[in-house]
């Protein structure tokens, strides 16, 4: 005959295995251990007891009684992780499918190009200055050392607006010009640095040649500015600019409104001198014409041409597809 | 300017190849390449001499040669040529010979007749791109003599592409005083003696400017045989550098030009009549030129002329009437010295081009006239006979002796390293200049008149750099100057608002700046645009008054290309005119067409809408976008019901909505895309910010349904909530908008959001209540509007 104590214990023990969720632990903890519970009944008994008796058997009822509370507590445990693991299973999704909204656009690779050469000019303290893209005569020919009939004009193929009054910017050295006026009319000196980015035309038109492009005009003036600075600060950017230390050559050249001038060609990965820019020390008479000292100061110039850097940075074949705007060719540059 | 390599070497032998040569003097400024003159040398092709020339029995169009190709037995060649004949030299490609192209000669048999080789035309030996009939040579030239010999195959042309300041480097006496100096050689010039004089006719030659003209040779040779044939040896030289050979005479004022860098010209005497003068044309003089054009002559033209009219465009081209031809037997040379101002002009305006007007715009030494002059004289004794008679020399007979100061400190500042003395006259000296120590380490250097270039100290300091050797400048580390500038922090950066509408899915364009007068004048049929004088396209010709109209077209390329979504912004310069004056204006705009999500799962596919692009147009406003007021107005290119200006306070600085139905039809496009533009610099700025104390007291929010016509805008409504809400609603929005079930015809119900809050307190209901209640009673009475039940 088994003792109804432990015939309690094991059947309280195997109702809460068999508890299938929280409510029903919870029905089963108060029909146990509630207030008329079947244990706290069975403590409520004691006080009819002999005393000795009462002890051992309320040690027996106070074990069955832990060992009923830490099953509910093991049970409900157990319940919980079955419901969370199956909560999460209900929940789960498919992370493989892609994320909604917008996707980014880009800029324009020649923007990009831009930006990056403004970058690295001014950690140099080249501040960024613009200027108007129609101009008069002097400021994009005469102040720049380039007469009427200079035959240096025909290589400057320009485009005219109001009945020749005045030209499409044929480069940007125009701004170098206003720049000087500008601060000769505040009354100041050199130093001047400046680059100066935009949009250049030409009446020129075929696979490397665009009508329009654009160039960074770089312009350095200050007291005893000397070629050898020049050669530093363009080599310095030339490897900056393309990550890898660049063979560049300067090469005698031509500009009327630098003089020593010169072009600077790098060595490509094939071995070959490719032209990328022109420059050379501001000739007096540019000076003459914004009126400063040339005896004082002295100035670099160059300019760029800034699609031509974007297609050796980042290999595009063709002039046109700069313009074209064909998104294909734009979302590369993302 | 093309050149024979073997000719500059008899001037001067520098001993290197003509790629290396080409290297050299590239990196002294004259930028060149070489290639050899034939891609593949003919063997077995040797002078041949037609004997005999018969009818070919059997062929009309064939003639039966007998050829004396120096093999001892003539040979028997059949030819189709039609200029073969007795007594011709010609080239004779044996059997066994091997032409350009891979051709091997065999013995053949043409029309039942034996042919024991090929007599060739120019072409046939690789050296011209088309040629009529056979390659006829001297009658001098010695039968059985290799043609690679006889016409020195073994040759290398230099291509120059010279900067327009080293017009002295055009011609072989030009390039040897170059090589010269920079190999550190003499240069060997020909030996060109005054001619004797037996004649005594002389034109009188007249100057009217000469500043124009500052001197101008002139010679009469007669007695020329007029059946004279240009001598192979000069031909090649002259074909070498791309010159045709048309008339003794004539290739020999080409060969002294390409020689000296004189450009010359010969007049007929039967031609000319009186007085030679050089002088300006007068209005409505017409001269008819040797490449078949007639130009009026209006802007005073420099001209050579006689008592009868003008004979030549001085500098740029001769006269068609005046030229020399086939029965010429009577000359007179020109060798004239013109400034580039007289002449460029002229080129320019009349599209003009030629090998004299090259050299002229970029100068001629002013000392060469003469020289060239008796050097012409020399070839034409030599090829044509004749008398010579005096020259005739007018204006400057020895050009202007010009020195220029060198100091050697300024030397030192511009080139940032000190070379010393002795060097600098040491390379200065091997450009023919003579240097003269002056006080404080300078010097005083006399210029040689082919180097009209150096006028300037600095012109000297580049030729001193040059010679020595740019790459031998050593670059200098940043010693900077530095020019720091005040940026304006209010100023946002073009760029960073360029990312702002690239992470909102936009991608930037760069367009034209011309574009089509017929889709600007639908887009802005009422701004001024400016049309180029000289467009290189009709539908590029006019500078854009806004970037739709760039815009549009790239939209359109990629819509042509399946890409129907595209979000496209540019930035940059619009162009008008206002008061005469032209106006540019920096502007930020964009087109977006097709849906306005990506294609995606989850999303519900629409159109793109106003409200998606005023988003953007928000987020690029940034910080002050509180600031500006979107106002329904007309704009002819935008949807009147779906377009607005956009206001900051008062000032207009921009544009938002669909593309006009109209506008749409008229260029055909595929839908009606949304577009914006902003004017920059009135967008630009954005105040610096203030910070505000946090209120430590708790908000309260209150939502309020109006009910109001569908003409009440919801900026009507904010801003009369604003106004009645007092100092305590911090802020008012517009959460929902509802039309339909339960409301009027043409009335909408609009949800606002009231947030309520004060720094120093908590409110109380009662005074929130009471500024709902404004808020309400000042809606249904400045706009009719009802709390919604």
């Amino acid at each position: 005959m088994s003792d109804p104590l432990d015939e309690l214990k094991s059947r309280a023990l195997a109702e809460i295995e068999a508890a299938a969720d929280a409510r029903a632990l919870e029905q089963l903890r108060v029909d146990l251990l509630g207030k008329k519970g079947r244990v706290t009944e069975l403590l409520k008994s004691l006080g009819g007891m002999a005393p000795d008796e009462r002890k051992a058997y309320g040690e027996r009822v106070n074990r069955v009684k832990e060992a009923v509370a830490a099953a509910l507590e093991a049970r409900t445990q157990t319940l919980a992780v079955a419901a969370m693991a199956q909560q999460l299973a209900a929940e789960a999704i498919d992370v493989t499918l892609p994320g909604r909204g917008e996707i980014p656009g880009g800029l324009h690779p020649v923007t990009r190009t831009i930006q990056r050469i403004e970058r690295l000019f001014g950690e140099l303290g080249f501040a960024t200055v613009e200027g108007p893209e129609i101009e008069d005569d002097f400021h994009n020919f005469g102040a720049l050392n380039i007469p009427e009939l200079h035959p240096a004009r025909g290589m400057h193929d320009t485009f005219y607006v109001k009945n020749g009054g005045m030209v499409l910017r044929t480069h940007t050295s125009p701004v170098q010009i206003r720049t000087m006026e500008a601060l000769k009319a505040a009354g100041r000196e050199p130093p001047i640095r400046i680059v100066c980015p935009g949009r250049v035309y030409r009446s020129d038109s075929d696979r490397t040649h665009s009508p329009m492009f654009h160039q960074v005009e770089g312009l350095y003036v200050g007291e005893n500015v000397s070629f050898a600075d020049l050669q530093y600060d363009l080599k310095s950017f030339l490897s900056r600019f393309f990550e890898r230390e660049v063979e560049v050559r300067f090469r005698p050249s031509y500009f009327p409104f630098t003089e020593p001038s010169s072009e600077v060609d790098i060595k490509d990965e094939k071995g070959r001198w490719l032209e990328v820019l022109g420059c050379g020390m501001v000739h007096p008479k540019v000076f003459e014409a914004v009126g400063i000292d040339p005896e004082r100061f002295t100035g670099y110039a160059f300019g760029l041409g800034v699609e031509r850097f974007a297609m050796l940075r980042y290999g595009v074949d063709d002039l046109r597809d700069f313009f074209n705007n064909d998104l294909r060719f734009l979302e590369q540059f993302r | 300017m093309k050149l024979s390599y073997n000719w500059l070497r008899e001037w001067v032998n520098p001993g290197v190849t003509a790629a290396e040569l080409t290297t050299r003097i590239t990196l002294a400024g004259l930028e060149s390449d070489a290639e050899p003159m034939t891609g593949e040398i003919p063997t077995g092709v040797v002078v041949g001499r037609i004997l005999k020339a018969e009818r070919h029995p059997q062929a009309d169009r064939l003639q039966v040669c007998e050829v004396d190709a120096g093999t001892g037995t003539p040979l028997q060649i059949v030819c189709g040529a039609a200029n073969a004949r007795a007594g011709l030299n010609v080239p004779c490609a044996k059997v066994g010979a091997r032409l350009p192209g891979g051709l091997e000669i065999g013995q053949a048999k043409l029309r039942g007749v034996e042919s024991f080789g090929m007599l060739c035309s120019a072409k046939e030996l690789g050296l011209s791109e088309k040629s009529e009939g056979l390659l006829e040579l001297d009658d001098a030239a010695t039968p059985g003599t290799p043609i690679e010999q006889y016409l020195s195959f073994a040759d290398d042309i230099l291509n120059l592409e010279l900067t327009p300041n080293r017009g002295d480097c055009l011609s072989v006496l030009g390039l040897a005083r170059e090589v010269g100096a920079l190999y550190g050689l003499p240069i060997k010039r020909p030996n060109i003696p005054n001619a004797v004089v037996e004649g005594h006719a002389q034109y009188k030659v007249e100057i009217e400017d000469l500043e124009a003209c500052p001197s101008y040779a002139g010679r009469v040779i007669s007695g020329l045989n007029a059946k004279a044939r240009t001598p192979d040896w000069m031909r090649e030289r002259l074909r070498r550098s791309n010159i045709r050979s048309i008339h003794p005479v004539v290739d020999i004022t080409n060969y002294v030009l390409l020689e000296l860098g004189q450009p010359m010209h010969a007049f007929d005497c039967d031609k000319l009549c009186g007085t030679v003068r050089v002088r300006k044309a007068r209005a409505g003089e017409t001269l008819a030129l040797l490449n078949e054009q007639t130009l009026t002559l209006d802007h005073g033209e420099l001209l050579i002329a006689d008592d009868s009219g003008p004979l030549a465009l001085a500098g740029v081209m001769g006269g068609a009437a005046s030229g020399v031809g086939s029965g010429t037997t009577r000359i007179f040379f020109e060798s004239a010295c013109f400034a580039p101002h007289a002449v460029a002009l002229t080129g320019r305006r009349h599209k003009l081009h030629s090998d004299a007007l090259y050299r002229y715009e970029r100068g001629v030494d002013p000392g060469l006239q003469r020289q060239a002059l008796e050097r012409a004289t020399q070839l034409v004794l030599q090829i044509c006979g004749g008398q010579v008679h005096p020259v005739t020399q007018a204006g400057r007979t020895q050009p202007e002796a010009v020195s220029v100061r060198l100091r050697h400190a300024r030397l030192k500042q511009l080139l940032g390293i000190d070379i010393p003395a002795k060097e600098i006259e040491a390379l200065l000296s091997r450009l023919g200049l003579t240097l003269r120590h002056e006080v404080n380490n300078s010097w005083l250097a006399r210029i040689p008149s082919h180097r009209y270039d150096l006028r300037i100290e600095h012109d000297l300091i580049e030729e001193v750099a040059r010679l020595y050797g740019y790459d031998r400048i050593m670059a200098k580390p940043y010693a900077a100057q530095l020019a720091p500038t005040r940026p304006a922090e209010s100023q946002r950066p073009l760029a960073r608002i360029k990312d702002q509408l690239v992470a909102r899915g936009w991608q930037e364009a760069v367009t034209l700046s011309f574009v089509e007068p017929r889709v600007q004048a639908a887009l802005t049929p009422d701004v001024i645009g400016i049309p180029l004088d000289n467009p290189i396209a009709e539908t590029l010709a006019v500078m854009r008054t806004t970037l739709w109209s760039g815009l549009l077209g790239a939209w359109l390329h990629n819509h042509q290309r399946q890409q129907k979504r595209v979000r496209l912004f540019e930035s940059g310069v619009c162009f008008t005119e206002r008061d005469g004056r032209i106006v540019e204006t920096a502007r930020i705009g964009g087109l977006a067409a097709g849906s306005a999500r990506p294609e995606q799962w989850g999303t519900a596919s629409r159109g793109v809408d106003f409200y998606d692009v005023k988003a953007d147009v928000a987020a690029l406003l940034g910080a002050a976008a509180s600031e500006y007021r979107y106002e329904a107005a007309t704009h002819p290119a935008l949807h009147p019901g779906r377009s607005a200006r956009i206001l900051r306070g008062e000032q207009a600085v921009g544009w938002i909505g669909a593309l006009h139905p109209q506008v749409v039809a008229q260029l055909d496009l595929p839908e009606a895309p949304y577009v914006f533009e902003l004017d920059w610099a009135a967008v630009q700025d954005v105040a610096v910010p203030k910070a505000q104390p946090l209120s430590e007291f708790p908000s309260s929010r209150r939502d309020l349904a109006l009910v109001v016509a569908e003409t009440v805008t919801a900026q009507q409504i904010v801003d009369v909530a604003q106004q009645a809400g007092g100092n305590m609603l911090q802020k008012v929005f517009v959460f929902d908008i509802y039309r339909g079930k339960g409301l009027g015809e043409a009335s909408k119900s609009v949800a606002l959001g009231l947030i309520f809050n004060d720094y120093s307190r908590t409110l109380t209901l009662e005074e929130i209540d009471a500024a709902v209640t404004a808020v309400t009673q000042a809606a249904a009475q400045k706009l009719g509007a009802a709390v919604r039940a």
